[in-house]
């Protein structure tokens, strides 16, 4: 053989080899994805959404921890959206290439990617040992410490997008910097900043690491935000967990809405923020 | 006449003037607010590492330094170690990225490279759709059909087959139940290939058209444009986006939780059962019955906090690199 061929057979081997890593990361998504459709398209039914977790061994569906899940998702969503849109404008606007920023910026990143487990230790050492017992409270707030550096993230981004004639314009005509931002730069990147959020909610929508001893679980519907709620992740785990096969088939019901959930989060985020991309 | 209109004349400068002072006021509360707000972030991570050196106290105490390397974890006799979660984490994440890192370099390689333009766009976006899934999909997945696939067709193979090596036998030998190791370190390996091959495809789009087509211009082949030209360029934020990975490996909780089989032994063999730090922490804080049970949790989430913040703190500023080198020549 060549010294020539040598290098073009080197070639082929490489580009086969890539090739194949892509159909191995494909083959392992088709193969999570079927599994989740699969199983849970046949658990589904209307019980599920009516009737509440049931005792060991009897019948039942997962309308407490539907809507445990909802508010806990709600409350996270309304105390991490402004702190993380407040972050994300004192970023871009008031500390763009100062030193502070870039230590926020490099903070906000770790939080980003930091374990969710300890995220859940955290509130439980801030939240519920403080309380004395857990709460759904707790959970929410920890939920929003993941809902946080997410909307910092893309609040900075997006408002850096804005061009700065925008900015100069405004002040020009004499407005001041707070209603500039407000009326100015919010509107202009808010489809970015709600993107933002919406990669928020589908990140905590699967999160159950953190609500595991913060939220916990409880069977039955509950109304109080300072005891034990329950929430879909920690009930899909519990159930899973199980050696009942009535509960494995609600776990599946569980897993496959919320993936699908997540899913279309993603689509509608991609959506939101592909018209931007192209225009700018 | 004339003096009324210099006194509202006078007014109206007043008017004015305080008008633009209470706008000034207003102005500076508005940024003090969106500056709290960011120390708040700052606040959030201190404040989490502090909280849990708080609260992992009294098993420092108790323990002292030995905490780290002792294989104890006996509740009746209220003797805690972390050398068992420890080493279940590193040899999980290490089995993940020896899998990932070529994966994902192989991924980035076909869509920047090797893929007609038309294929690019689905394809990473279907591997990113990887990254979306939650953690406890992979975990039941992995529970419900990944261990019984492996304990039927795989390990038996590999108990019989790579057990019986010299050197590398023993890390194969075991009974072939299915979770392990192993498993985990396989799952753990599915979770992170998004991260790290979003990463390596987008430093290696960094790279100057010129230099490739210089290099393809002298008769290169495309393997040799990546080994040689790419791959130097792009050197530091390749391994940012790895460590970044690892940082993931390593902190991901729900899917091995449900694949490791949460037993507290120190083996060689990656087909045995383990336990990880993060595992450990969910499988057992709920049902920890004693204060100092409970601290010692805490106390190996202070680890895993402290490892994963060395991990994400050397790709932040690897990846950080590239962006400044990247901007340089933009």
């Amino acid at each position: 053989m060549t010294r020539w061929q040598r290098r073009q057979a080197k070639n082929l081997v490489a580009k086969l080899l890539a090739g194949l890593a892509t159909l191995f990361g494909l083959f392992w998504l088709v193969w999570i994805l079927w599994t989740t459709l699969s199983k849970g398209l046949p658990a589904l039914k209307p019980s599920l959404f009516t009737q509440m977790t049931p005792p060991p061994g009897s019948d039942g569906g997962m309308l407490n921890a539907f809507a445990g899940s909802i508010v806990m998702s709600a409350i996270a969503i309304a105390l991490g959206t402004p702190i993380g849109i407040a972050a994300g404008t004192f970023l871009a606007e008031y500390a763009r290439h100062t030193r502070l920023g870039a230590v926020i910026r490099f903070v906000n990143d770790i939080l980003l990617s930091a374990p969710s487990i300890i995220i859940g230790l955290f509130v439980y050492e801030l939240v519920v040992r403080q309380m004395g017992h857990f709460s759904a409270l707790a959970g929410s707030i920890a939920l929003a410490f993941i809902v946080l550096p997410v909307v910092v993230r893309t609040t900075d981004e997006m408002l850096q997008l804005v061009p700065p004639a925008m900015r100069e314009a405004a002040l020009a005509l004499g407005i001041p910097q707070r209603k500039m931002v407000r009326q100015v730069l919010y509107r202009a990147s808010m489809s970015g900043i709600i993107t933002g959020v919406l990669l928020a909610l589908a990140r905590i929508s699967g999160e159950t690491a953190p609500l595991l001893f913060t939220a916990l679980n409880n069977q039955y519907w509950s109304n109080n935000l300072l005891g034990p709620m329950a929430n879909v992740p920690v009930v899909v785990f519990q159930f899973a967990m199980s050696p009942y096969e009535y509960w494995h088939a609600l776990a599946w019901a569980g897993a496959f809405i919320v993936t699908l959930l997540v899913l279309a989060l993603g689509l509608v985020s991609r959506g939101l923020l592909l018209p931007r991309r192209s225009s700018t | 006449m004339l003096e009324t209109t210099a006194m509202s004349a006078r007014v109206e400068d007043k008017v004015a003037h305080d008008r633009d002072r209470r706008e000034q006021r207003l102005d500076g509360l508005f940024r003090r607010v969106v500056m709290a707000c960011a120390l708040f972030v700052l606040v959030a991570l201190l404040g989490a590492a502090l909280s849990m050196l708080w609260g992992g106290k009294e098993a420092f105490q108790t323990f002292g330094p030995s905490f780290v390397w002792s294989t104890d974890w006996d509740a009746v006799n209220h003797k805690f170690g972390a050398l068992v979660p420890i080493y279940g984490t590193l040899v999980t994440a290490a089995i993940a990225m020896v899998i990932a890192v070529p994966v994902s370099f192989g991924i980035a390689l076909f869509l920047t490279e090797i893929a007609p333009g038309w294929l690019r766009g689905p394809v990473s976006a279907a591997i990113e759709l990887l990254a979306g899934i939650p953690s406890i999909i992979y975990g039941m997945w992995g529970l419900f059909v990944f261990v019984p696939f492996l304990a039927e067709n795989v390990y038996p193979w590999l108990d019989a087959h790579a057990g019986a090596l010299p050197l590398v036998g023993p890390m194969f030998q075991g009974p072939p139940i299915g979770l392990g190791m192993l498993t985990a370190g396989i799952v753990l390996a599915i979770m992170v290939i998004p991260f790290i091959s979003s990463v390596m495809r987008e430093v290696f789009n960094t790279v100057p058209a010129p230099l490739k087509e210089s290099a393809y211009a002298v008769g290169n082949t495309t393997w040799e444009v990546v080994w040689d030209i790419v791959l130097p360029y792009t050197r530091t934020a390749v391994v940012g986006g790895i460590f970044l990975g690892l940082g993931r490996a390593l902190g991901e909780t729900m899917a091995v939780t449900f694949v490791l089989g949460n037993a507290h032994q120190l083996s060689l063999s990656l087909l045995e059962p383990g336990n990880s730090i993060a595992a450990t922490i969910a499988n057992e804080f709920t049902e920890a019955d004693s204060p100092v049970y409970i601290s010692s949790l805490i106390a190996l989430g202070f680890l895993l906090f402290v490892v994963t913040f060395i991990v994400l703190a050397i790709a932040r500023l690897m990846l950080s690199r590239l962006s400044r080198q990247a901007g340089s020549h933009a």
